[in-house]
């Protein structure tokens, strides 16, 4: 039995390696589009955003688009990689309707950035390095749709030539779980940086997955690529189903054809792409309409003092200042707006008190919802509010539940809730002493059978008490009282 | 008096500036005359309309004092130049019905100096050719016949740019553009006995001008004399932003510069451009070149560019490769002609295949070839690796010499016919012009004598990156010595 | 290297360009004679040369990140041989 902590799994004939890499497409944050002064928005009428470059017109010239040059090299600085200062745009020749070049602008030997690396943290709490291997600029391709009429496709280039990061990870992972938990930190760094919106559903992050099997200590086996796969469930459902269907191949005595697949999500299965079957012969050769990229070391400098703290030194600090747990933490740093939103509740408060409010109780009524920290019924402040009301006594925890629930319902202040509702927190011993006192002579059996060792009857005291305090009594103090007063 | 057809740029710019006569006149006596020289066949698309229009709208400017460097002047552009709303071809069955919806920048620029459009000209098929007899226009006639005893049929005027150079010599348009990406304006300018410069690589926008092969391409003046190639080169060259490889450098006063003083100028004669079997007279005609210029106060310095002879070759493959990546997107879908087929793929088979004529698809296939998988690092690279060698040669020459004089072909017009069965032979043609390109370099062609046949020899000037001006100089100063007066007989 | 039948046909499709069957053979040899010429270059060492990266020696430009360009596609679709609702068609891909 393949022990889970060696990151393997078990076959007929004995354990087994997967080994992932992954290479992430992502679409750049950018007004205009990679080599056109098209606009590179998303979701305009068919062929509205297209230059006559865009679309490959007799005569049209790249020139390339100096902001998704600095996105570019900010995602390198975010993810530690080396920027190279020359690098070159190369043709990748191939016919497809989508292409209408012919060729698609992209970077093969020399990419503007090098080698990186990002960390991942896994369920269990440990955490590992994934290298990045590169990341490259280049052209994203039309869309071709193949159902709309029973003979013809049809093609909408608006999204050709808007620009994409190609990231390429070194074939370090190992687990599916791996796999998800880099996309998602990949994700939550692009989204950082503002460089991609890392929206895997609308196709601005697309993921092809490279999964081979192998024996433990045995070479590399032979891969296939599973392309454009879009969310990070189905890369993850992807790379098992795969894995299993090369470790059955190989045990049943067959081997693996090197090729590209699709996932088809409804049936959690992969299969081989029909049109991709022979090989390609991209025929790279640098661009002759593009000039070497050379930047200046200064200008990349003053690019990295633009960046924001990324989440995993966001997560240090939040961990060492703010003492919360790792698992907290990454909760809060998953969204830079959630991180900022925490750290204002956070502020000369309670750090845990703050994390778990926002980690379960905002958390709870933005999921149900819908809606993202930006739209918030309660702002950082207001929340920040309560939380002081229950720091200095004024409302119990129980009544803050409640308290919220107004807050989010009216947009009200808690302060003003309170109040006009009347739920401040009865402190006074004596007013709960004379509650207490009450239930305990209206429950004078119960009493008796509490006394003689029945210590469950304690809760229906504190109940009974609560009750007649309209929940407001302070639940500490009603404990020490009730204590008191039940031993006799 | 003298033709109206009959005027240099220089000469028919004064005269309109003189009242002698109208713009609309002028126009008007070039529309007749391409009714009668129709069969050279050097226009694929006139617009007589057009020119006649905007000829009314240069008289209206003129007449308030006012008027462009090229106002009221009738030109043609090579149907390579996308022209807003106008067919533009580029020769080939590929682009059947195309009107382009932007203008090039060159012609932009030429139509914004005032320039009157007579209409577009024919060429080798996307620009692939020396002889202008690859078009799915057909071929043109050069201008010029042989003398009476050696009649062997109509002669080519070279190419790819012999709609251009057979029109300016034809005398049917005062001036015509050309590309050159190796030879392309410099050989059949020689054939044609006119002139033409291309420029330095990026002194002019490709923006706009169907691309053969990008590293190569540059657009250019063709004309009658050395003065004219400077008026028109000064209002086409340019920086462009909207071509990554033109050059940001400022357009000198390329007229100014014909002062017509050589005097200190160092010459240099590349001892490896004495081909192997090189006509006698081509031969004679250089050396005549080299006394013109001694005589004119230069000196002329045996040079040596010892990878001369590597440059077709090399020529061969980069050209190519580039093109085969250029011509893909003539697939069938956004534009042009489309053949149906049962898939996808098919019909991109089946367009190119009938769109594309055989000389296309050899050198499609080659540069296909060349870039493949398993053959890059022998052919592209190692052609890419001899293409710095044959920079560095001009570069070490350029140390030494201000200009280098060669001969521009190694023969004059031949018939059409002729050298049809190797392709090899017709990529000769371009022995001495090629070396240019591929170093980037500005190379003028100047008519600088006829052969025994009593067809036109040109002599060609290469000089430093951006030094225009001095090239001009230098073949003005040839103009000069060499007097050549001789007219076609076929013209307009 | 000399090119075979196959390779001609595996260009050709390489290239999207139909060549019959019956034209293959005299199409080989006419890239034969083009290759074939072309291998004088081994003569030439080139060690330590560097390929020609640009014949202009410049660095690339950069274009500031406005939208100049778009909202046309009358213009981009009106040459197309084959356009309906706004897109271009073609025959029908099965992936």
């Amino acid at each position: 039995m393949a022990n889970p902590a060696d990151r393997l799994i078990a076959g007929r004939t004995g354990a087994w390696e997967i080994v992932i890499g992954l290479e992430v497409h992502a679409q750049v944050i950018s007004n205009a589009k990679l080599f056109s002064g098209a606009a590179a928005d998303f979701g305009a009428e068919p062929n509205e955003q297209v230059s006559p470059v865009d679309a490959g017109f007799p005569g049209m010239l790249p020139v390339l688009n100096g902001k998704c040059v600095e996105q570019a090299v900010k995602t390198g600085l975010g993810l530690d990689a080396q920027i190279n200062l020359t690098s070159v745009f190369d043709r990748k020749n191939y016919f497809y309707a989508d292409l209408p070049q012919g060729y698609q602008i992209s970077q093969f030997t020399q990419p503007i950035v090098g080698k990186g690396e990002i960390r991942i943290d896994l369920a269990d709490g440990s955490s590992r390095m994934i290298g990045i291997t590169r990341l490259h600029l280049e052209q994203d391709a039309g869309k071709s749709m193949h159902d709309q009429h029973p003979t013809l496709s049809y093609i909408d280039l608006n999204r050709s030539g808007v620009a994409l990061m190609e990231i390429v990870s070194e074939p370090d992972m190992r687990t599916a779980e791996e796999a998800g938990a880099y996309l998602k930190k990949l994700r939550s760094i692009l989204r950082y940086l503002g460089t991609c919106d890392g929206n895997m559903e609308e196709g601005s992050m697309r993921c092809d997955c490279n999964v081979s099997v192998r024996k433990p200590g045995d070479a590399l086996g032979t891969r296939c690529e599973i392309k454009n796969v879009n969310s990070i469930r189905f890369v993850m459902q992807a790379i098992e189903y795969e894995a299993r269907r090369q470790i059955e191949i190989i045990e049943d005595g067959g081997t693996i054809k090197q090729e590209t697949r699709l996932f088809d999500s409804g049936r959690g299965e992969t299969r081989t792409m029909r049109s991709k079957e022979e090989a390609h012969d991209y025929r790279y050769f640098p661009d002759p309409d593009l000039l070497p990229l050379v930047l200046d070391p200064a200008w990349v400098e003053t690019i990295r003092a633009t960046m924001p703290e990324l989440p995993d030194a966001k997560k240090s600090r939040f961990v060492n200042d703010y003492k919360l747990t790792p698992y907290d933490a990454d909760v809060l740093v998953a969204e830079q707006s959630v991180a900022a939103f925490y750290e204002s509740v956070a502020k000369g408060r309670d750090a845990k008190l703050a994390a778990n409010w926002v980690t379960s109780d905002l958390f709870g009524v933005l999921n149900k919802r819908g809606l993202g920290i930006d739209q918030s019924p309660v702002s950082a402040a207001q929340l920040g509010e309560m939380l002081d009301l229950i720091s200095d006594n004024t409302i119990s925890s129980k009544i803050a539940k409640d308290v919220f629930a107004e807050m989010v319902e009216t947009g009200e202040a808690a302060g003003a809730i309170v109040e006009a509702k009347g739920l401040r927190q009865v402190t006074d011993s004596g007013a709960i002493e004379a509650a207490i006192a009450a239930v305990i002579a209206a429950n004078e059996d119960k009493v008796t059978e509490y006394r003689s060792g029945k210590d469950k009857l304690f809760g229906f005291f504190v109940g009974q008490v609560m009750k007649a305090t309209q929940g407001k009594a302070n639940p500490a103090l009603l404990n020490t009282l009730l204590r008191e007063k039940l031993a006799g | 008096m003298v033709e109206l057809t009959d005027l240099t740029l220089a000469a028919a710019r004064a005269g309109l500036d003189a009242r002698e006569f109208s713009a609309v006149e002028l126009t008007k006596a070039h529309i007749a005359a391409m009714d009668q020289a129709r069969a050279l066949n050097a226009f694929i698309t006139e617009t007589p309309d057009l020119a006649l229009e905007r000829a009314a709208e240069s008289d209206a400017r003129l007449a308030k004092g006012e008027g462009g460097v090229l106002e009221g002047l009738p030109i043609a552009i090579k149907d390579l130049f996308c022209t807003k709303g106008v067919l533009t071809t580029a020769g080939s069955h590929i682009l059947d019905g195309f009107k382009p919806p932007y203008e090039s920048t060159v012609t932009s620029k030429l139509w914004a100096a005032g320039a009157v459009g007579l209409g577009k000209l024919n060429l080798d098929e996307f620009a692939m050719g020396s002889a202008n007899i690859t078009s799915y226009y057909g071929p043109v006639i050069n201008p010029w016949t042989p003398h009476a005893g050696a009649a062997r049929g109509p002669l080519v005027p070279g190419g790819s740019s012999g709609g251009s150079a057979a029109a300016v010599a034809a005398r049917i348009a005062l001036a015509a553009t050309g590309t050159d990406t190796g030879g392309s304006i410099r050989q059949p300018a020689s054939f044609c006995g006119i002139v033409g410069i291309k420029p330095t690589y990026g002194r002019v926008s490709r923006w706009g001008v169907v691309a053969f092969a990008s590293s190569l391409d540059q657009a250019g003046p063709m004309t009658r004399t050395v003065e004219d190639a400077a008026i028109m080169l000064g209002v086409m060259a340019g920086h462009d932003p909207k071509d990554s490889t033109s050059a940001p450098m400022p357009v000198p006063d390329f007229r100014a510069a014909l002062t017509g003083d050589i005097r200190g100028l160092k010459i240099g004669i590349p001892r490896e451009y004495r081909v192997d079997n090189m006509p006698v007279e081509i031969d004679r005609l250089w050396q005549q070149g080299i006394e013109w210029l001694r005589a004119a106060g230069a000196e002329p310095v045996e040079i040596s560019l010892p990878m001369t002879k590597y440059a077709l070759p090399v020529y061969y493959i980069i050209a190519p490769a580039e093109a085969s990546a250029n011509l893909a997107r003539y697939d069938g879908v956004k534009f042009g002609l489309r053949v149906p087929g049962a898939s996808l793929d098919e019909m991109y088979e089946n367009t190119r295949a009938a769109g594309f004529g055989a000389e296309v698809k050899r050198r499609v296939l080659i540069g296909t070839y060349v870039l493949s998988a398993g053959y890059y690092d022998a052919y592209y690279l190692k052609a890419q690796r001899i293409r710095t060698l044959i920079a560095r040669d001009f570069e070490a020459a350029f140390q030494k010499v201000d200009a280098i004089l060669t001969p521009t072909a190694p023969s004059a017009a031949f018939a059409i016919g002729e050298k049809m069965d190797d392709p090899l032979a017709m990529y000769l043609n371009d022995v001495f012009t090629v070396p240019v390109n591929l170093a980037g370099l500005p190379g003028l062609s100047v008519p600088a004598g006829l052969s025994a046949d009593g067809l036109p020899l040109g002599l060609q000037v290469i000089g430093r990156a951006f030094d225009e001006a001095t090239v001009l100089r230098v073949g003005g100063v040839l103009e000069t010595a060499a007097a050549f007066t001789a007219t076609p007989a076929r013209r307009g | 290297m000399a090119l075979d039948k196959a390779t001609v046909a595996r260009i050709a499709t390489l290239a999207r360009i139909k060549v019959p069957e019956a034209d293959r053979d005299a199409l080989g040899h006419e890239l034969n004679n083009i290759l074939h010429w072309v291998e004088q270059l081994d003569e030439v060492d080139t060690a330590d040369v560097p390929p020609m990266a640009s014949v202009v020696h410049l660095t690339q430009p950069l274009r500031d990140d406005v939208v100049t360009d778009g909202a046309r596609a009358d213009d981009v679709l009106k040459n197309a041989p084959g356009a309906a609702h706004g897109f271009f068609t073609v025959p029908k891909v099965i992936e």
